[in-house]
């Protein structure tokens, strides 16, 4: 996983408040092989209206959402943070998310940071006076600055320390590698082995 | 900010306590690569992966992303088994979907050096049937895979149980698990089953007991003479439904039948490896005075054949008994979970369970598709033809399976019987490959779940032994063995 500390690019002002899993990337999606390549499948039913935010020019390399209250609701699927994070979010503001979908985004490297309700909706309305400005997202100082405006916003400090050093769980695990290979080298020889095939 | 990922060294062995331990502890000990601390998770070892083509390909494309290696593959082995047909295997899989599940299994095997049974090969089958079958299933081991019913492998003493997909990429790149403590239940089986009466019999009254979330948290361990009464066959029966009572694991302490079963398999340890392998496993057993968080007493020689009615696989009573009333439910809860399984199952309150008829029966999955499983159908339809109306499936567990009741002559008895006869997979307990039931049929399946829509859109499951399945193919109605007697329908 990437180590994150500053992000910065265009933000998109997203007016929309309980965004569940299912609209986030439906289901048909779901029976695919690979873990990338869900771009096209990002808030797909939305996207059929060529007036739906994502679809106008200026937003065409959108980097942070700037959305409504309960992001992520409803399904538990880790795909939901794939698409966004495959349509090239690196980072959502909320004044809520929904548990399971925040756990899945810290893992997956997608920065999740709440401020209130009020905070967002005056980003909202400075991001759409000038359609397509950028925004910058500080995890070293938890700030979210849009021009002139700039809020802290709230990230525990797990999930703030594990996108700092870039460490996904598998990271994490194998900052311990040194225990693995000390463990392995005590099993006895009779448990079991795959290879050779016998 | 503390982070306790325990870079403090932390010895597995000093950890161990100086008090009665659980078979379930001893193994969990056992595995300890780092204590974890202030609430954090212990790291695990996991001894042996299990892989099949529907929860692994996004973990296989998580490691290509982030460039990692599989840690273990001499600890991983691939198997295909959900999406494979059972009729015509040696042609392109016609879904589309399920191809390319397989297809990509193929591709990941290859590229990351996992040892592959594929459609076709002799090891190929339903994942919890070849580990087994192989001697990679022992006591005292850890067992993950990205499906459920790996509970089927604590029948040996092995820690079992199922893992998502993400955590299938965790072990594929670090042969670990960051895991917290299993709460245990012990489950005491105690008397003598009558005949007729078998392992999934006791399955479906202790799920029926304690219900689909009773073992939720847990580590089951199954106990009592009963239990050690059964063989291997009927222990994995019983350890592979431990997920239905919602269960982590299921376990059955290692004993003589265990170490006859694994002996001369294909990777049974052998010669001194052999010897010390016996050694620790008789050292298993859970001790004099451990504590279980919480126990559950049954008597086996109460036990009838038993069957369910709705769509969970706790709702389910004795085949002598009658479909329930919802009203009988104090809880409004179950009042509604019964009237709505009831109408889903096209059932009435009051009806006999052996007068249900049903369209199907279905004798396979990773529950009872095993060898001694289709010796025990095989033994009450020889000789006999099936009810004209009902359509009879028989799908064995793996390949081998397969070949082994082909030598006895089963596939000539199932025939005979008008049974089809398929080959390896998962088949009809799940839809997600060509056999399903059509809408609205009815089907007595040896599987394991009853869920709405599980065996195909709109049908009807109810979940029976093998026994029971070759005595309601027989009848054409919901049947026990015991019904054949005094029916007078002994017909040899
Ligand atoms: S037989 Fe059924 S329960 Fe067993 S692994 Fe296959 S689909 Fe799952």
């Amino acid at each position: 996983m990437e180590k994150i500390s500053v992000i910065e690019g265009v933000a998109v002002p997203f007016r929309r408040s309980n965004v569940d899993t299912d609209q986030i990337i439906p289901a048909v999606f779901l029976k695919r092989v690979t873990k990338t390549g869900f771009e096209d499948a990002l808030f797909h039913g939305w996207r059929q209206d060529p007036d739906f935010i994502l679809n106008r020019p200026e937003y065409a390399e959108p980097r942070i959402l700037i959305a409504g209250p309960d992001f992520g609701t409803g399904s538990s699927r880790e795909h939901a943070v794939w698409a966004l994070r495959d349509f090239g979010f690196r980072a959502v503001i909320s004044p809520r998310f929904a548990d399971i979908f925040r756990g899945n985004s810290g893992k997956q490297g997608l920065l999740t940071g709440t401020i209130a309700e009020e905070q967002v909706m005056e980003l909202w309305d400075r991001l759409e006076a000038e359609p397509g400005m950028s925004a910058r997202v500080d995890l070293v100082e938890k700030t979210v600055t849009v021009g002139e405006l700039s809020f802290e916003f709230d990230i525990d400090d797990y999930t703030r320390w594990r996108l700092l050093e870039g460490l996904d769980d598998i990271g994490l695990t194998l900052r311990d590698e040194a225990r693995i290979t000390e463990f392995e080298g005590s099993r006895e020889s009779w448990r079991p082995r795959t290879l050779p095939v016998r | 900010m503390s982070i306790a990922t325990s870079t403090e060294p932390h010895s597995a062995e000093s950890e161990i306590p100086d008090r009665p331990r659980t078979l379930a502890e001893k193994v969990w000990d056992a595995h300890v690569v780092t204590k974890g601390e202030n609430g954090q998770p212990d790291l695990v070892y996991i001894d042996l992966h299990l892989v099949h083509e529907v929860t692994s390909p996004q973990a296989f494309d998580g490691l290509r992303q982030a460039g990692r290696p599989v840690r273990r593959p001499d600890l991983t082995i691939a198997t295909e088994d959900h999406n494979t047909p059972t009729l015509a295997i040696d042609r392109p899989i016609a879904d589309l979907t399920s191809r390319t599940q397989i297809e990509t299994l193929r591709r990941n095997a290859e590229e990351f050096g996992i040892r592959l049974h594929p459609l076709g090969d002799v090891e190929q089958g339903i994942v919890h049937v070849v580990g087994p079958q192989l001697g990679l299933t022992m006591p005292g081991i850890t067992v993950v895979c990205g499906d459920s019913h790996t509970s089927t492998h604590g029948a040996f003493g092995a820690m079992a149980f199922g893992i998502g997909t993400s955590e299938v990429e965790h072990v594929l790149a670090t042969q670990t698990l960051p895991l917290k403590p299993f709460k245990t239940m012990a489950i005491t089986v105690e008397g003598e089953l009558r005949p007729g009466v078998t392992a999934k019999d006791i399955i479906l009254a202790v799920i029926a007991k304690i219900g689909t979330g009773g073992g939720q948290g847990y580590v089951l361990e199954y106990r009592g003479s009963a239990i050690r009464s059964l063989s291997m066959e009927g222990r994995m029966t019983i350890c592979n439904m431990s997920i239905e009572a919602g269960a982590r694991a299921g376990m059955v302490g290692p004993d003589e039948t265990t170490f006859a079963y694994v002996k001369g398999r294909a990777h049974a340890p052998e010669g001194e490896d052999w010897d010390a392998a016996v050694e620790y496993w008789k050292t298993l057993a859970t001790d004099e005075g451990a504590a279980f968080d919480a126990e559950v007493f049954i008597d086996a020689a109460e036990l009838e054949p038993f069957v369910t009615w709705g769509t969970n696989p706790g709702q389910g009573v004795s085949l002598s008994e009658a479909v329930p009333d919802p009203a009988q439910y104090v809880d409004p809860n179950d009042q509604a979970a019964a009237q709505r399984a009831l109408d889903y199952m096209d059932l009435e309150p009051g009806t006999p369970m052996k007068d249900i008829r049903v369209d199907a029966v279905f004798m396979g999955s990773c529950t009872n598709s095993r060898i001694e499983d289709l010796r025990a159908f095989a033994s009450i339809v020889k000789g006999r033809r099936k009810a004209d109306h009902v359509r009879v499936m028989v799908v064995p567990g793996s390949a081998r399976v397969r070949l082994e009741a082909e030598a006895e002559g089963l596939d000539k008895v199932f025939e005979e019987f008008g049974a089809e006869w398929r080959f390896a997979g998962c088949s009809m307990c799940l839809g997600m490959n060509p056999d399903q039931l059509a809408p609205g049929e009815r089907c007595a399946s040896t599987s394991n779940r009853n869920f709405e829509g599980r065996q195909g859109k709109g049908g009807r499951t109810h979940l029976v032994s093998p026994l029971v399945a070759a005595a309601t193919a027989i009848r054409g109605t919901l049947s026990s063995p015991w019904d054949l007697e005094t029916a007078g329908e002994e017909a040899r």
